[in-house]
């Protein structure tokens, strides 16, 4: 079974993302349940689905400073940042921090 | 040539002088005509006496307030004797400060070192039309001696910074952060550590706010979520990526409610929690944060950081939302408006490339202009190879002028167009629409 998640994008992250806020995936097969982990989500958001510069999603193998990470409404700090494993029905956000006012 | 600092100084001061001057006009009144003096803040005055009751005003004043359970008569005495300071009179700040007067709070200092200006009245209410040109501080205070007699409150006319943030930040219970740059952010962050003051931090742009509350009762600190300032490109300001007037609005009336709930003890709802405004699906999500980080450069056990540092180093931006001008090109792949309109006069044959988005483009545009954003004109070569080859021509052989709003992506498009792409006739249009419309077209229009 393929993993099915759903990816979020806000504050601003959309638009490096075609402008769409809410998109549906599947990950291919080599993204194998127990054992795909974030640090495998990454680049696979930088290489199919990011449509602007990738150095403004990404810095070495993680998110580039000032965007949050959200699994399942929580920090992924909490959850084990890239070491996390993805599970079928995750909702992963990708939120750029806002410094206007 | 003047330092574009001294420039901006003086620009400053000029202002000053100017809102001065229009104070002194609209009003009668000698108090209002009084120079605010730029360099150094005004002390904060004698010590505010602490009440045990409220007065009658008080009790008829804020009745609505004292009957609601969670406030009271101990609530609204919380609020009277409460200090507050507010950092930034602009979109989050005009109602933060204005529903903290309203609700009561005793004193509240407002720093702020702009003046207000026409573009700010669509989202910071607590200023007017009256009021353009004017130090926002000293609007900022006016509408709240306006608003309550009650409430002391203290216009702080200065740029924060590492050499004044500690002395200022001391004098306050609580800080919001309601500025608009990335800089003064961890700027207030870690002051606030040092002085160990909560602090609200809101946040807002285009169709979305952000919300949170750090440094209370063990929660986290800004730099404990966010180690590391963002690459000053990522970052986008109100006045290039735009905002929706009410979204701020929203944001900083959750940071006077955050306030409000504190003082009174109802208790905050966003420590250690990040409140997510989307505008454009009216949602608000919390989401439940990372705890103190032990490795916090500023919070943690070890700190590395134990005093305030140079944040426009630390960030490589500086502590303004303002759009800072680049100077990439040598003289001769750049031409002033003045000369571009003559050529335009003399119907001189060439390709004018305005490289702005279309959102921008929409507002106004120069006749007979090929809008190409820059972000796209890689993949879009071909059309501007078409529009700059005329006759019998295979290549390219107009000559090609970019514009764009201010002069800077004009001048990036000029050397990509050169270096990658193999125009040998291309120029960028010092200063973009903004200069065309300040020297050449009084009624274009400036956005």
């Amino acid at each position: 079974m393929p993993l099915s998640i759903t990816l979020e994008f806000s504050g601003g992250m959309e638009l490096l993302f075609n402008n769409e806020k809410r998109k549906q995936v599947t990950l291919p097969d080599s993204f194998a349940p127990g054992t795909a982990t974030l640090k495998d989500l990454l680049p696979w958001v930088r290489d199919n689905l990011l449509t602007e510069r990738a150095e403004l999603f990404m810095q070495d193998d993680t998110v580039r400073p000032g965007i949050l990470v959200l699994i399942n409404e929580t920090d992924w700090e909490l959850e084990g940042e890239l070491e996390y494993k993805i599970q079928d029905g995750d909702v992963i956000v990708f939120i750029s921090t806002l410094h206007g006012g | 040539m003047a330092h574009p600092a001294d420039v901006l100084a003086e620009l400053h001061t000029l202002r000053a002088e100017n809102a001065t001057l229009r104070a002194r006009l609209a009003s009668s009144s000698p108090k209002a005509a009084t120079a605010p003096s730029p360099a150094h803040p005004p002390p904060v005055g004698v010590p505010f006496t602490q009440k045990t009751r409220l007065s009658n005003e008080e009790i008829s004043r804020f009745s609505r307030q004292l009957l609601v359970p969670e406030i009271g008569v101990q609530g609204q005495l919380k609020l009277r004797n409460a200090s507050v300071l507010v950092v930034g009179a602009g979109g989050l700040g005009a109602p933060a400060v204005m529903y903290l007067a309203a609700a009561g709070i005793g004193r509240i200092g407002i720093i702020d070192y702009d003046v207000v200006e026409a573009s700010n009245l669509q989202r910071q209410i607590i200023h007017d039309e009256s009021r353009v040109g004017m130090l926002k501080s000293e609007s900022a205070k006016q509408t709240v001696s306006k608003l309550s007699s009650l409430c002391e409150c203290t216009a702080y006319n200065i740029l924060i910074d590492s050499s004044n943030a500690m002395d200022v930040i001391k004098k306050w219970d609580y800080v919001v952060d309601a500025t608009d740059n990335v800089a003064t952010r961890y700027l207030l962050n870690d002051c606030c550590i040092f002085r160990n003051k909560p602090l609200i931090s809101g946040s807002a742009l285009r169709m979305d706010g952000q919300l949170t509350v750090y440094n209370l009762e063990g929660g986290p600190c800004y730099r404990c979520i966010f180690p590391k300032p963002p690459p000053p490109e990522t970052v986008t300001n109100c006045s290039d990526g735009g905002v929706l007037g009410v979204v701020p609005g929203i944001i900083g009336c959750l940071q006077a409610l955050e306030v409000v709930k504190i003082v009174t003890g109802i208790g905050a709802s966003l420590s250690q929690k990040l409140l997510i405004f989307d505008a454009t699906t009216m949602s608000f999500r919390t989401i439940r944060l990372r705890g103190r980080t032990p490795s916090c450069a500023v919070c943690g056990p070890h700190p590395t950081i134990t005093k305030p540092i140079d944040y426009v180093q630390f960030c490589g931006a500086g502590p303004d939302d303002k759009a800072h001008n680049i100077n990439i090109l040598p003289p001769e792949s750049r031409i002033s408006c003045h000369k571009y309109a003559a050529l335009r006069l003399d119907a001189f044959p060439h390709v004018l490339l305005d490289v702005r988005d279309k959102i921008q483009y929409d507002i106004c545009s120069l006749h007979h202009s090929l809008n190409i954003p820059l972000s796209e004109l890689p993949k879009r070569i071909p059309e501007l190879t078409a529009a700059a080859t005329f006759g019998e021509h295979h290549e390219p052989n107009l000559p090609v002028f970019v514009v764009c709003r201010r002069g800077n992506d004009s001048q990036l498009a000029v050397k990509m167009l050169e270096e990658t792409h193999g125009f040998t006739h291309v120029k960028d249009i010092v200063g973009g629409l903004e200069a065309w419309a300040r020297g050449r077209d009084p009624t274009f229009p400036i956005y």
